[in-house]
This record gives C-alpha cells, structure tokens and sequence, in this order.
C-alpha cells in the first residue's frame, strides 16, 4: 500500500530546514493532532476525532483552525494618507481598495505581468493601515513582491501575530461568549475587539463556506484563547485535512492548485473579486500587472474556466486526473486541479479546467482514472450552500 | 496462518486460498476511508502489482496483491461501506480472497510478532 499523489501537503522545505512552528503547537500536541509538515511548517492534519467528523462538525457547529502560517502584511503610508497606500495596493492588486471602507474587507490577488496570479489574498482597511493576509507558502515571495513594488513612503511590515480561524454556525455565539465587541459584525467586517483582555483583530470571513471570523491574536495569548474557545462544547479543534475539503465543498480555490501564476483571474471564475471600478470602462480600470490580457478576457471572454464537477460514481477523481470531452476522445480537454470526497455531500467532488464551449454547468465529461474514462457532470459552485451571514 | 507484507497488507490462509485485507496499523495511518475499489472476481494477479484502491478523503492509496493467484471473491460489503473497513480492517473489512499460486510463498512474508516491530 502507498499513498499517491494528492496529498494536501505543500511543498516542503529541504529537509536541512527545521520546520516552523506556530505558537499553537503546544496547543496541537496536548490536542493529539496528528502533525504533518506544511509549507515549512509543522501543522495539524487531523485531530483524535478525524477528517470527516471535524468536517461534519465545522457544518453544523464550529470548529477552530490554527492558520498562523499565513502571512500577515500590514501596508500603511509614511504620512498617514491612507488613500496613497490604498493608490499604491491598487497598481499590484486589481481590485477596489480606494473604496474599501475602514472596518472592511476584501478578497483579491497579486497579478503578474501575463495576467497569472501570484497569490490570492484577504485585504482589509483598518482605519489607519491596511491589512493583507497571504497564503503560507506565498508569503515571504509576496512581501518581497510587494516590496519591490510599493513606491517610496509606503511601508510593508510582516506581523507576528498568530491567526485563527473559527468557522460554523455556531461561531458566532461561541466567541460572543468571550468578548461583547463582536455584536453587529457583518460578514467581511474587519474590527480591532478585546478578548480576554487580548487587543486581537476580529474579521467575520474565512474559507470554508460557513460563517465564522478569522481572528489575529497577539502570539503570547494565542493558546490562551484558542483554549478558551475549545472549552466550548460546540468547539472542535480542526486541522488541514478538513479545511482542505470544507473549502474544496464551498468551491474556494486553492492557490498553488486551482490557480497560479499559469491561470488568470477570469479564468479562475474571479471576476466577481474585480469591482467594475477596474474593469473595461471603470474610472480606474486596468492600472495592474497583466491588465492588458485580463481586461481583454473581461471583454472577450476567457478560453477556457474553472468549473465545478461532480463524478457520477463513487470514486474520488483527484488532481491532476485528465479531462475528457468525449469517452473516447485522445486528447486531453482539461484537467482537475481539486478532488476528493465531500464529507457534507456524501459524494466525491471536484474542480478544474475545460474549453469554454464546455464550461457550462450540466455538460457531461469524462476523467480518466487507474485507466478508465468515469463521467463526470460540470456543476454551479458552491457544492454546498453558503452559510454568510451578509447583513 | 496468518501473514503481513512491508505494505501493510495482511493474508490469512485456509487451504490454498488467502483472504487479504489492510492492517489496523493502515488504516489508522489513512484516516476516514470514503472509497474502495476492488478486482474482479477472476483476475489474476502477479505480485506487486496494484489489486485494488483505497481511498480516504485526501488521499488514493494502492493495495497491492501480495502474492500471486486468482481472485476467487471480494467482500462487496466493504465497497459498500468504506468506513467499515476502516473500522474492522483485520476482520469483517478483508477486501478480496486469492487461490495463491505457490502457497510456499507465504513463508516468504512476516508473521504478527514481526509485523509489529516492522509497523512502529
């Protein structure tokens, strides 16, 4: 027996490099997590509990993730003008961040000059700053990037900090029993909160597909409020395995997976990320890297999609399997870049790549598995319905 | 006579049919199993080569058949209960039964106190 390939697990680095810790990992190991290296650092795979029921449990209560290893960027501006810095995000990332609000937040990415995607990221206004969080695996590349890029008088500073994340229906009244600073907090508000007398950033976002909030928490009080809130019944620690599938469920993609620098933002079924303000037409339209092919496909349309697709047997269709227009066709029209069980759908789900012309939801196609061509239907994403608490 | 292989297989031996299944220390190592895929009844296999897959929510994994034969019958129930294997991997989770070719090559394979010390 041997585990093939799809394994969640990120490139890892030379085996000369420790890996990293976060300052849950005491935290991990008194939970009997199973540890699993991960973008250079250790984390939590799956918990005594296992995947499918820390999956099950995030769906209908709450469960609580470490996402320390996740970068944390806080962009502010030399003279205090907020708008500069937000001028000066604007030329790397090709969304609305003049008009974000103060106590908001926002999902977007950094282009490259061929329209790919560098990273995929959460940006929020802070009032005084902007905060961006990156994936772990990006995050030293995209601080250098942004580095490089950012004019004279706007500064980058990585914060320390530790990230949880907790997510379910039942995060809300979970956290609202340590803190009072969270009452009226919209989904993709961003707000600096107290708890348990920690100064701590509260967003009510994450990616999993519930409700629930991302929370940065000054890293000698992580464990103390991780432990808080897993004292709660509805609480469950919840490791990469399931966050990997929750997200793959609500259709999230995945960066390094289901798009990277080879794919663009249109492409990828982003476009809602890219406010009409830089599109084709809009007072602030293009400005970025890759504007040029991006704005085009706006235009003209992409050549081919992300899609949805649902196996119509029991097999899991996983990464990198081939995608066929037809079962007996030689070539390859796509392929998937996600795909696994969905614990919540009780089916196998996946995502990938196809021509356009195939792209629309009920197409039927074919993956070729161990051998075998098994059909598969492109299906709307999410696979599950979304449970955001929008107002 | 019970036997174990490197990859994590067990056999059990009645005449010259093995049944063949994944140790409980497998199983415990693959998490929630979600799919399983076995022969056919009928075919034969070689040795080493892929017999039949397993597969947890993140990840495929390949049983291979341990020795030589013919499939003589798969459990079904474990195709239609994946986590039953997962559960009872050293007894109502077996997976196929095999006619070995030259039951003599069970020799070759560990027995349970080897095993052990092999699977910490």
């Amino acid at each position: 027996m041997s585990p093939d390939t799809a394994e969640i697990t990120r490139p890892s680095p030379p085996p000369s490099e420790a890996l990293k810790r976060t300052p849950l990992h005491a935290l991990h190991l008194r939970h009997g997590a199973k540890m699993v290296p991960f973008a250079g650092y250790n984390m939590p795979v799956q918990y005594p509990a296992g995947l499918l029921k820390e999956h099950l449990h995030t769906r209908t209560q709450a469960g609580l993730f470490d996402v320390s290893h996740m970068g944390q960027l806080s962009v502010r501006s030399d003279s205090g003008d907020l708008a500069g810095a937000a001028r000066a995000l604007e030329a790397l990332i090709p969304i609305d961040i003049l008009g974000l609000a103060p106590g908001r937040q926002r999902y977007g990415f950094l282009t490259n000059e061929a329209g790919g995607i560098l990273d995929d990221l959460m940006v929020a206004n802070l009032g005084d700053r902007f905060l961006i969080v990156v994936n772990a695996a990006n995050k030293e590349q995209d601080a250098a990037h942004l580095r490089a890029h950012l004019p004279e008088g706007i500064d980058l500073e990585a914060i320390p900090d530790a990230l949880i994340a907790l997510q379910g229906p039942q995060a809300h009244v979970t956290l609202a029993r340590l803190t009072a600073d969270i009452d009226g907090i919209r989904f993709m508000d961003a707000r600096a909160t107290t708890i348990l007398g920690a100064p701590c950033l509260v967003a009510r976002s994450g990616y999993t597909g519930e409700d629930g909030f991302e929370i940065s928490i000054p890293a000698d009080r992580a464990e103390e409020i991780a432990e808080a809130l897993l004292a709660d019944a509805d609480v469950l620690p919840v490791g990469l395995g399931a966050r990997d599938s929750l997200r793959l469920e609500a259709g999230l993609c995945l960066h390094g997976a289901d798009i990277d620098v080879g794919t663009t933002p249109v492409e990828a079924g982003l476009l809602w990320a890219i406010q009409p303000v830089r599109r084709p037409g809009g007072a602030r339209a293009g400005g970025f890297p890759g504007a040029n092919r991006i704005l085009d496909e706006i235009q003209h349309g992409p050549a081919r999609r992300r899609v949805g697709l649902r196996p119509e047997g029991r097999a899991p269709v996983r990464a990198g399997a081939s995608l066929f227009a037809g079962e007996d066709d030689p070539e390859p029209a796509g392929a998937v870049t996600s795909g696994g069980f969905g614990p919540s759908l009780g089916a196998p789900v996946a995502m990938g790549y196809l021509p356009t012309p195939l792209a629309e939801p009920g197409t039927r196609v074919f993956a070729e598995l161990r051998g075998q061509r098994l059909p598969l239907t492109v299906t709307a994403m999410p696979f599950v319905p979304a449970g955001f608490k929008r107002s | 006579m019970l036997r174990f292989t490197e990859e994590h297989e067990w056999l059990k031996l009645d005449g010259d049919v093995a049944t063949v299944g994944i140790t409980s220390h497998a199983a415990e190592q693959l998490g929630d199993l979600v799919f399983i895929e076995l022969p056919k009844v009928g075919a034969k296999l070689k040795k080493g080569e892929a017999a039949a897959v397993v597969e947890s929510v993140k990840a495929a994994s390949d049983v291979y058949a341990p020795l030589s034969g013919e499939v003589t019958e798969v459990n079904d129930g474990a195709v239609a209960d994946p986590a039953g294997v997962g559960s009872d991997p050293q007894g109502g989770g077996w997976l196929y039964r095999i006619r070995l070719d030259d039951v003599s090559a069970m020799d070759g394979l560990m027995d349970e106190a080897a095993y052990a010390a092999f699977a910490q």
